[in-house]
């Protein structure tokens, strides 16, 4: 086997591995698109937010701590413990829930039945006045975030592909990991959409609000367990990202990915999302090794975005959004 | 023969009417300066088949959407099974035993006839969402007793050959069928129908006739329907109110309603001398 075949298939498994976290992303825009037809641009912050979180309860950190030694001249920074992994995320999901209430409160509950561009706009400055509240409170350095999740080179594939080709993969654990735990968390959400009486509801709610007030449905609730949902979702995308980069602002960033794997994939879609994710991720790699060289990479920085744009030509609802008919 | 005075009375053909269910007590409901429903009281019996017509924008689907919770009323009183009800939302009048349908038709387009009509179940699921999780034993049960009433439902208004097929290819009339199954699924103790024969030929109308009688014949469902075509509601109804720009103007059996003069004027129209 050729050199270059090989390396491609080494390259495509990493893009793989990158096109999950794309779509962990993109999962949580279109839990909050399909049920309440707002697009969250708020999401990838929210997945900053919730990383930043879950390292600061871990570490013990005293949220707000710089805005008390400001105001009360003190000098507070750590409560003197440490949270272990597992209860600092059940916290942590524990504070996404408590912000999905909030932004529902305070926010979208005002702006129900809005133009989109409206919702839009508001999720905006939520985007804007999250980050802001995250630096707030647990201060803007770049963090590392360790669950004790494997990392490194992963030798078991190493060595089996070097028996085999002569040549042994790089494969992060991490990737794997986070494969794993963004299947686990897809199959959880259909399992839930399809057959439970809260994912009954939430179907219901973003197929038509009247119908779905009208058999019961507290759209109220529904709301809040969606923004939820995509809060967790952001926090397993964050700690995914974090872990693997470092937790800082460039993580909110990886939201503006999701928008060409949601013109790929479809608004509505969550396989969509998925799939929409993985070609990204592994087209963009392969395009970087085998077109990179010839125009001076870097590639990467708008591959994404010139699919989308062929895709918005030839396809404009995505390859499993709902069809755009319009009857005359 | 009417009977007011006691608890109920029989109808004509002979079905034994109970007790006051709903009863609206002095209703007005304005939008801005417009007023929508003007000082308007009327009761609506256990088993019976009330019926709500009036000329187009005399305020019956207001009233109709007072009764749903979907309008709150700025004044007037709604008691409901003898307690008089607080300003509710929507979702907490169709939990109290309220079902309804809508004049444009509000379903699921992208849910299955069946997905649907099981939607209308959701106030009889009581399981957690912890014990769905596990998803043994309560949560099996609920769900298989939950599907007979359902599957019974959808036999009994005819759709079971369209039980799989996704809502939004079906042609009207079957969609206003579902709409019918998914607000029976809930069982309700009071059933709303916002123009059931809106837009239909004449053969559906037919068969959405036979279909409430039915329904009120084999569940024993108190229903109230909006309609503007004057003849289906006649035949099928127990009482009827007459609206005219946002007024009561009769109330009573067709009959009654029949010979009232002011429900004749309103109905076609009357000479100004």
């Amino acid at each position: 086997m050729s050199d270059q075949l090989i390396f491609s298939i080494e390259v495509f498994l990493n893009g793989l591995m990158a096109g999950v976290l794309y779509s962990l992303v993109a999962l949580g825009f279109v839990l909050i698109y399909k049920a309440s037809g707002i697009f969250n641009y708020a999401q990838g912050v929210m997945a900053l937010f919730a990383a930043m979180t879950l390292v600061g309860i871990m570490e013990g950190q005293v949220p707000f701590a710089g805005l008390i030694n400001a105001t009360f001249g003190t000098e507070v920074r750590n409560f003197g413990w440490t949270v272990p992994a597992f209860a600092g995320i059940a916290l942590t999901v524990g504070v996404m829930i408590v912000l999905a209430w909030g932004v529902h409160q305070f926010v979208m509950r005002h702006l129900v039945g809005q133009d989109p561009i409206i919702l839009f706009m508001a999720t905006i400055g939520l985007a804007y006045f999250l980050e802001g509240v995250a630096d707030l409170m647990w201060g803007s350095e770049i963090k590392t975030l360790d669950i004790g999740l494997p990392m490194g080179l992963n030798e078991t594939i190493d060595r089996v592909t070097y028996e085999m080709f002569g040549y042994g993969f790089f494969i992060d654990n991490l990737d794997i990991v986070a494969s794993v735990i963004a299947a686990l968390l897809v199959i959880a959400l259909v399992l839930f959409a399809q057959y439970t009486k809260q994912g009954r509801a939430m179907r219901a709610v973003a197929d038509d609000h009247q119908a779905a007030l009208s058999v019961g449905i507290d759209l109220d609730f529904i709301w809040v367990m969606v923004w939820s949902v995509a809060g967790f979702v952001a926090l397993v995308a964050g700690v995914m990202w974090g872990a693997k980069s470092g937790v800082q602002f460039s993580l909110s960033l990886i939201a503006l990915k999701a928008l060409p794997v949601l013109m790929l994939g479809g608004f509505t879609s969550i396989p969509g999302a998925i799939v929409g994710g993985l070609i990204i991720g592994v087209g963009e790699k392969l395009f970087e090794f085998w077109v990179g060289p010839l125009v001076g990479g870097a590639t990467e920085n708008w591959f994404a975005y010139v699919l989308a744009l062929i895709f918005l030509v030839f396809r404009p609802q995505g390859l499993f959004g709902d069809k755009i008919i319009e009857r005359v | 023969m009417l009977d007011a005075s006691g608890d109920g009375y029989i109808t004509e053909d002979g079905r034994k009417i109970g007790g006051v269910v709903m009863e609206m007590r002095n209703i007005t409901l304005r939008f801005g300066g417009v007023v929508a429903i003007k000082n308007i009281s009327f009761d609506i019996r256990e088993g019976e088949i009330r019926a709500i017509i009036g000329p187009n924008g005399a305020g019956k689907s207001s009233m109709l959407n007072v009764i749903s919770g979907f309008y709150v009323p700025q004044e007037g009183e709604v008691w409901f099974r003898g307690e008089k009800r607080p300003p509710m939302k929507p979702y907490e009048v169709a939990r109290q035993g309220i079902a309804r349908t809508f004049q444009n038709i509000a379903l699921f387009e992208g849910m299955s006839v069946l997905d649907n009509v099981m939607t209308g179940r959701l106030t009889h699921m009581k399981t957690g969402l912890m014990a769905q999780a596990i998803w043994k034993g309560k949560a099996e049960e609920e769900e298989t007793a939950n599907r007979e009433v359902v599957e019974k439902i959808i036999d009994f208004l005819e759709i079971q050959h369209i039980r799989k097929t996704p809502v939004s290819r079906l042609p009207y009339g079957l969609k206003k069928r579902v709409e019918l199954a998914r607000a029976l699924a809930a069982e309700p103790k009071l059933l709303l129908l916002d123009e059931p024969m809106a837009g239909m030929n004449v053969e559906e109308k037919e068969d959405m006739s036979r279909f409430i009688l039915d329904v009120n014949d084999e569940f024993g469902t108190t229903i109230a329907l909006i309609e503007h075509d004057m003849g289906v509601v006649m035949d099928l109804s127990d009482r009827v109110v007459v609206m005219d720009y946002g007024k009561k103007i009769g109330d009573g059996t067709p009959d009654e309603v029949r010979n009232n003069q002011e429900v004749i004027d309103a109905y076609l129209g009357v000479a100004h001398d």
